[in-house]
């Protein structure tokens, strides 16, 4: 007889080392300039969780939308459940059983929860209207067999972030897809929410599904993964069970080499005040905020999202400027109304946005570098001295090892680490005396962020001032000489490089 | 540091520099309709439809109107916008321009104005497109409307002023002075002048930079010192200047004024950009492909003349292409996401 402890055993050992459920082979994908993919293989059991990390532009995505029939291989196999499938898109990997939960997430704002889980498969009455009872019902009992508590007849635009997630995971699962894509669906979860959403992949594995999930954070990495596959540059790196290896095993895998200078904070000769701000204030949303920054400094300023960072920035950048308060560059008074005023008084402003407010996404990595030194220089009676802009382009081009097949190329078509360094190319163009950084490293890769805090390094060694706005508390404090912390609106304290550690910072900032 | 070897293994062979023109799809399409056309005018008209210069030159004055508009209404587009008002710009600018190029008649509108050197009607035509053009931008610009109706607006109110100035009265007897501008060649000249003036601003000048900017992203422009307000006034200007310019030419071609004239004219111009490549999504468009626009509309006009078929035909096929050249566009910016 065979005991139930045995029964046990056998069920966890065939759930760790299930059936191969879907297979990718020797899958190339080559876009123009870029060769993104190049024989990659990947592997993903029933009953498995399988992360995927790796750098962005480490080809992590474009895999993911290839299995998801979103783009199609040039060359290489995909099997699933033993049977070799073409999918030649969206639709027919969802009838394989391949969903995919975007990033951004793809819901119709206007809808009811259950309209968009049943989408183009609503449940009919016998006048061939649409039975909504029914379709709610439904979406009940897709809920409740995922231990989701969400309204199925609310619209999806009163919904949270996190909510809008659990109802795309929702709709993945009622179309019985064995294969569920998940990209980074943490960032913009609370940990609550964090928890709640790793329960559900639980309960997914535990009936026999394959998770694929692509991730930045390592322990994420540790707490959810069964195991995971590392890619680098295109190329497929190695495959280990997460049990099995180490935080610095795995960054060693994505970069392929060492980083022990993470945030490579070089004394810098300290100089005379450049930016004095007193008593700036933007109704409604921050009040009072004082401070200083002198040359060859790195102010950080930490603080929740919401604490209104980003906001002091905008006000002093000019993009909507202060109510009250006064801002004096290099002792002397100045109305700051736009952001040419504040380009004027040499100041430049890298945003938090990448997309939205940052890249001229559709023209050439030229155009978005040039486009703010033409205010000044390079331009005589109108018309711009494109040689010698171009000249510049390209040594900036070298010097911050922005990689693309040549300035010409679509800014979009460039990695987000990239895109930074060419935005950042940008406002040194113009030789700024003050630098204003929102989230300088906010989705970018292991490797260029590194370049990119040697570079903020280099800068504030060469005299400018620099205030470096970052959620990610290692950065602040490994970078900053002096660190702000906001609380909803207001500046909570002012502490400097030595005293500062992550628990002063986070009971500031969480006052 | 091994950034090296990863720059060598990830980048393809530069082959973005070496990408044809943009242009070149365009210019195919023209020569294609214009091989139809000779090919049809064999076999149904037993004549060649190419090899008639007076033919061909009768087509680009015909189009030189609306090439004109067609060149700042390009502008708008790239940033962007729309501009529905130019049609009635050019009614209303060649009625004004035309009531002070008249010649001493017991009609003369201004009896104590006449005979003035052509410079004068040139002036007040081109201040009357520059002053619409300019209310255009501020409305856009500072109240927030969205360019349609603010454009819309200006087309209905442009119209109605060319009908109120003189009570719906055509007006005629122009100097010979100002005939001229309208006279032979010169239209063809003034479009092409106009054409490569602004080719040259769009791609070498810091307006034309802003202007692309502005259409590809309207809060990076801004955050990038561009004042984006004053630039969309500016652009807004230029087209309702070109507009009135192509009123001047319109009046003077025809040697006459009335309120009826220029009708529809804004919407053969945007069919000129949307043809020649100006993506109505903002921020890409070339005068060029505008000018090649401009020449296959004419064609079509000439060619089904030539074959002597019907009128009404000819507006169904050119509706057809204006929605395949945006067809078109929409599926070229599919293809650059996917890339």
């Amino acid at each position: 007889m065979i005991s139930e402890r045995t029964l046990e055993a056998v069920r966890t050992y065939t759930r760790g080392k299930g059936d191969d459920l879907l297979v990718v082979e020797g899958i190339r994908k080559e876009f123009p300039g870029v060769v993104a993919l190049d024989d990659v293989q990947f592997k993903l059991r029933r009953g498995s969780v399988h992360a995927l990390m790796g750098e962005n532009g480490a080809g992590k995505s474009t895999l993911m939308k290839i299995i998801s029939g979103i783009y199609q291989p040039d060359r290489g196999r995909i099997t699933l459940r033993g049977e070799d499938v073409t999918l030649d898109s969206p639709l027919a990997a969802l009838e394989h059983g391949i969903a995919m939960i975007h990033q951004e997430l793809n819901l119709m704002q206007f809808m009811t929860v259950a309209e968009n889980i049943w989408i183009r498969r609503e449940p009919k009455n016998r006048f061939g209207l649409i039975d909504h009872g029914r379709m709610t019902r439904m979406t009940r009992e897709l809920f409740e067999r995922l231990h989701i508590n969400i309204d199925p007849d609310v619209e999806v635009r009163k919904l949270s972030v996190a909510a809008r997630q659990m109802v795309e995971i929702a709709k993945a699962v009622s179309y019985e897809s064995d294969v569920l894509i998940m990209d980074e669906p943490t960032s913009a979860l609370t940990e609550t929410e964090v928890e709640h959403l790793f329960d559900i992949i639980r309960k997914l594995r535990g009936q026999g599904k394959g998770i694929v999930y692509i991730t930045h954070k390592m322990n994420e990495l540790f707490e959810i993964a069964d195991e995971f596959s590392v890619f680098r540059d295109g190329a497929y790196v190695a495959t280990h069970d997460s049990a099995d290896v180490t935080r610095d095993d795995i960054i060693k895998m994505m970069v392929g080499r060492e980083i022990t200078d993470m945030f490579p904070k070089e004394a810098a000769e300290i100089g005379d005040t450049v930016l004095s701000v007193n008593g700036l204030t933007l109704d409604g949303v921050f009040h009072d905020i004082s401070f200083d920054v002198r040359a060859g400094e790195i102010l950080g300023v930490a603080g929740l999202v919401g604490s209104g960072r980003s906001n002091v920035a905008e006000a002093l950048f000019g993009v909507t400027p202060a109510t009250s308060g006064s801002i004096r560059i290099r002792g002397r008074e100045t109305a700051i109304r736009s952001p040419r005023d504040a380009m004027r008084n040499g100041m430049a402003f890298l945003t938090e946005d990448r997309k939205e407010t940052g890249c001229f996404l559709i023209l050439s990595v030229l155009e978005n570098m040039q486009i703010a030194a033409l205010h000044n220089a390079h331009v005589r009676g109108g018309f711009v001295d494109q040689t010698g802009i171009n000249r510049l382009c390209e040594e900036m081009k070298d010097v911050l090892r922005i990689k693309t097949p040549g300035l010409h190329e679509r800014i979009e078509n460039l990695s987000g680490g990239n895109q930074q360094k060419a935005l950042i190319a940008r406002w040194l163009l113009i030789k700024p005396s003050i630098l204003i950084l929102d989230e300088p490293t906010r989705g970018i890769d292991v490797g260029a962020k590194a370049e990119i805090h040697r570079l903020i390094s280099r800068l504030a060694g060469q005299g400018v001032a620099i205030i470096m706005i970052s959620s990610e508390l290692p950065e602040v404090l490994g970078m900053s000489d002096r660190i702000l912390v906001m609380h909803a609106g207001r500046a909570t304290g002012i502490i400097d490089r030595d005293e500062a550690d992550q628990v002063r910072i986070m009971e500031l900032a969480a006052k | 540091m091994s950034m090296q070897q990863i720059d060598t293994a990830v980048v393809a062979p530069d082959r973005s520099r070496r990408r044809l023109p943009p242009e070149l799809n365009i210019l195919s399409v023209l020569l294609g309709v214009a091989l139809i056309f000779e090919v049809l005018g064999w076999i149904l008209q037993g004549q060649s439809f190419l090899l008639n210069p007076q033919r061909l030159t009768i087509m680009i004055l015909q189009v030189s109107v609306i090439g004109i508009i067609a060149v700042g209404v390009t502008q708008v587009i790239i940033t962007g916008g729309i501009d529905l008002s130019s049609g009635s710009v050019v009614a209303m600018s060649a009625m004004v321009s035309m009531s002070f190029a008249q010649i001493a008649t017991d009609r003369a509108i201004f009896p104590a104005l006449t005979d003035l050197p052509a410079i004068v009607p040139i002036v007040i035509g081109l201040t009357c497109g520059l002053l619409a053009g300019l209310i255009n931008g501020a409305l856009i610009a500072y109240t927030g409307i969205p360019p349609f109706i603010a454009t819309l607006g200006m087309m209905v109110t442009a119209r109605g002023f060319a009908k109120w100035y003189t009570k719906g009265q055509p007006i005629s007897f122009p100097t010979s002075e100002f005939a001229a501008i309208g006279s032979g060649i010169w239209p063809v000249v003034i479009f092409l002048t106009v054409a490569v003036i602004f080719h040259i601003c769009l791609r070498y000048t810091r307006y034309g930079k802003f202007t692309y900017a502005i259409g590809a992203n309207l809060q990076a422009a801004r955050v990038s010192g561009i004042n984006v307000k004053a630039h969309l006034v500016k652009v807004y200007a230029v087209a309702g200047l070109l507009a009135g310019l192509a009123g001047i030419v319109t009046a003077a071609r025809a040697q006459t004024a009335q309120a009826g004239m220029g009708m529809m004219y804004e919407l053969d111009a945007i069919a000129a950009a949307v043809i020649g490549g100006t993506s109505l999504a903002g921020g890409a468009g070339r005068i060029t492909g505008t000018v090649i626009g401009t020449l296959i509309l004419g064609l079509m006009t000439s060619g089904f003349t030539f074959l002597r078929i019907d009128a009404y035909y000819q507006e169904i096929v050119k509706g057809i292409i204006i929605v395949a050249a945006v067809v078109a566009d929409v599926h070229r910016q599919k293809k650059r996401s996917k890339a």
